[in-house]
């Protein structure tokens, strides 16, 4: 017999807040995998929302594409404020 | 890729760790990397497994439910510091099921301590407070190991088992405050967990085969020899705090270390044990193929059902 | 005692959470997955966290510096007024679930009904506890539903399972003395009214789970009045151990 697929689980901590990924678990189906989730990561109050997710659904970047896929960003400075000079007098902005 | 290659990424490796950078599971990462992270957290989650029989053999007998609920608390937690860590060595590509055959044909090992018997409530107090005790002083450095997933289950773990070594020490001072039956009990408990729970944090360094490559790799920050003396320095005085006694004639302040020095470890008792001859190894192992077999028929329906109802609502979308 | 009657109903509701979660507990560790296992362990904590509730209100009203494990565990078995169903062993998972699926579908009506129970604090505990049962309620009758509703072999343990614990499914509805008392006190909560919809609500999740609803009309009771199966006595044994062997200690 097939063994329970793994699941990734994202909890809400507190409304306002993202769902963050905080593990995984077993479970046979979705519903089994929202209780498990409960039971396995909110134990001690950690969230009031939680989001279940097969994990073999996840489409992952590859790290061998790190190079093309993140360095081509490490020098576009100029979406950061920090690129900008502004003269001292503006404090804010 | 040829071997020259191969070093040369090995040496890269090496050097993101010796950075601090974390290890991801899609990284690439050495052969040897890989299999030692996979039996080191996989006996780290075979121990939280078994750890639950020898204190769940209490929970029905607690004495107050206070206590119970506590302890019930503490053994479940367990369960799911187990899962944790099965979980993030699933990243590595192996599976639970794959980590349980290895537990269950004795192909994998488990810590050692498990294989004593609980035999009076004194020893959920020992058992917190000392086997506990020495695991957290394994386990903080863990927190900032090398591979990513293992890490952040540590973090998590480690926050988790605050409450655990507290519990288990205040049963024991209970005890040890209470009437001469009690304080006798928790007495007899210290005596027999005491060498263990030094045995635990593995053999001398003289004989601790894998170190210098895991201190590379921050699977292992300290020495066992320095882990058992920082365990003796930080307990022999709560020992002292509540009246108890440390089963070791040689055990001595020594002024000039600012240590105690302690008496001779029985390590072929150790030695046995691992091998599978301590006092409660088969009944352990028996336990947990048991609740595994025995609940195969129950995982079987769950994923049947599973699969029936994914039929039926792809039937209703038809 | 001047609250005798109130004392001993509840007691009555609180014993039944005290057997139960003391028979989940004995699951912890020996679960059909680890999930599973932390998930059993949490409804056997809630139960034991209502006991709690309950016995301390109860030792207030004692007023005799009886504490909450003296109620727990220093009474005679014939004195524990626990309904035969939540007693009966972990036979194996689908005996456990289905207790629990039994006992949840009445207990989640019961408090339902006692959150409007003229004592405040009575209320207030089934205020807490109805969240907590909704959730056991949810969780069992969904395993029912898997174990009915998988193999061959799940459907056939599940229906062997509803069949053997059909018989103390009655005695949840059995009036005491007692208990008529404290519903003309306005206390209490009249389980003979919940029977109807409870055996509705059973039969649905029976079908759906695909079992047959057990035609039997011969029902065991007695708990209420004391009158336990064999195996309360084997679960007392190990619960009171401690308070017996060693009595009059703090812990």
């Amino acid at each position: 017999m097939k063994n329970w697929p793994l699941w990734e689980v994202f909890v809400r901590s507190k409304n306002g807040l993202e769902h963050r990924h905080c593990g995984s678990l077993h479970a046979a189906d979705e519903d089994m995998a929202l209780e498990n989730a409960r039971d396995v990561y909110t134990r001690r109050s950690e969230g009031v929302s939680i989001w279940v997710v097969k994990s073999s659904n996840i489409t992952a970047s590859n790290p061998d594409n790190n190079g093309e896929l993140f360095e081509p960003a490490h020098d576009k400075v100029y979406r950061h404020p920090t690129f900008y000079e502004l003269p001292d007098e503006v404090k804010h902005m | 890729m040829s071997e020259e290659q191969i070093r040369s990424l090995e040496r890269q490796f090496d050097e993101r760790i010796a950075r601090d950078e974390k290890i991801e599971p899609k990284d690439w990462m050495p052969e040897k990397y890989r299999k030692t992270h996979i039996r080191q957290m996989s006996q780290h989650a075979h121990s939280e497994i078994v750890g639950m029989l020898p204190e769940g053999n209490w929970i029905s007998r607690a004495p107050s439910l206070r206590r119970k609920v506590a302890l019930l608390a503490k053994v479940q937690d367990e369960a799911g510091h187990g899962l944790y860590l099965y979980s993030a060595t699933e990243t590595l590509g192996i599976s639970r099921e794959e980590m349980y055959e290895q537990l269950h044909t004795g192909k994998a090992k488990y810590s050692s301590i498990f294989n004593y018997p609980t035999i009076s409530w004194a020893d959920m107090g020992a058992v917190g407070w000392l086997v506990d005790g020495a695991a957290i002083i394994n386990q903080v450095p863990l927190c900032n190991t090398s591979y990513g997933p293992y890490a952040r289950a540590m973090i998590r773990v480690c926050k988790e088992e605050s409450f655990h070594q507290r519990q288990g020490f205040e049963i024991m001072m209970k005890l040890a405050n209470g009437s001469p039956e009690q304080k006798d009990m928790a007495q007899d408990a210290l005596n027999r967990w005491w060498w263990p729970s030094l045995m635990m944090l593995g053999p001398t360094d003289a004989e601790s085969i894998h170190t210098e490559q895991s201190m590379k790799w921050k699977l292992k920050r300290k020495s066992n020899d320095d882990l058992r003396q920082q365990f003796i320095d930080q307990t022999v005085p709560q020992a002292e705090l509540i009246g108890l006694t440390i089963p070791d004639p040689d055990l001595k302040w020594n002024e000039e270390r600012q240590s105690y020095d302690f008496g001779e470890i029985n390590w072929d008792e150790f030695w046995q044990v691992v091998k599978g001859h301590g006092p409660m190894n088969k009944h352990r192992m028996k336990a947990r193929v048991g609740a595994w077999e025995e609940g195969a028929w129950v995982r079987d329906a769950a994923m049947a059902h599973a699969e029936k109802k994914q039929e039926r609502k792809q039937k209703e979308a038809v | 005692m001047k609250n005798q009657n109130l004392y001993n109903y509840i007691l009555g509701i609180a014993d039944n959470s005290l057997i139960l979660g003391q028979r989940m507990g004995e699951l912890c560790g020996h679960g059909p997955s680890l999930e599973t296992d932390i998930a059993c362990t949490n409804i056997s904590l809630d139960l034991f966290g209502q006991v709690r509730s309950y016995f301390q209100y109860a030792a207030k009203i004692a007023g005799d510096g009886r504490t909450e494990d003296d109620i727990a565990m220093l009474r005679k078995e014939r004195d524990y007024k626990n309904v035969l169903l939540v007693e009966q062993p972990n036979t194996n998972f689908a005996y456990t679930l289905g207790r629990q699926f039994l006992f949840d579908v009445y207990h989640l009506a019961f408090l339902k009904e006692l959150q409007k129970s003229t004592d405040l604090t009575l209320s207030a505990i089934a205020n807490k506890c109805v969240k907590e049962v909704s959730y056991h309620e949810r969780f069992s009758s969904d395993w029912i539903k898997r174990l009915g509703d998988g193999t061959a072999e799940s459907k056939a343990k599940m229906q062997d399972a509803i069949n053997d614990l059909w018989t103390y499914t009655d005695e949840l509805f059995h009036q005491t003395e007692a208990d008529k008392a404290m519903v003309e006190e306005g206390f209490g909560v009249d389980v003979t009214r919940l029977k109807e919809a409870y055996y509705t609500e059973i039969n649905q999740v029976l079908e759906e789970a695909t079992l047959t609803i057990p035609e039997s009309k011969y029902f065991q009771k007695g708990g209420k009045e004391g009158i336990h199966t064999e195996h309360l006595g084997y679960l007392l044994a190990e619960l009171q151990y401690m308070q017996r062997a060693y009595p009059n200690m703090e812990w």
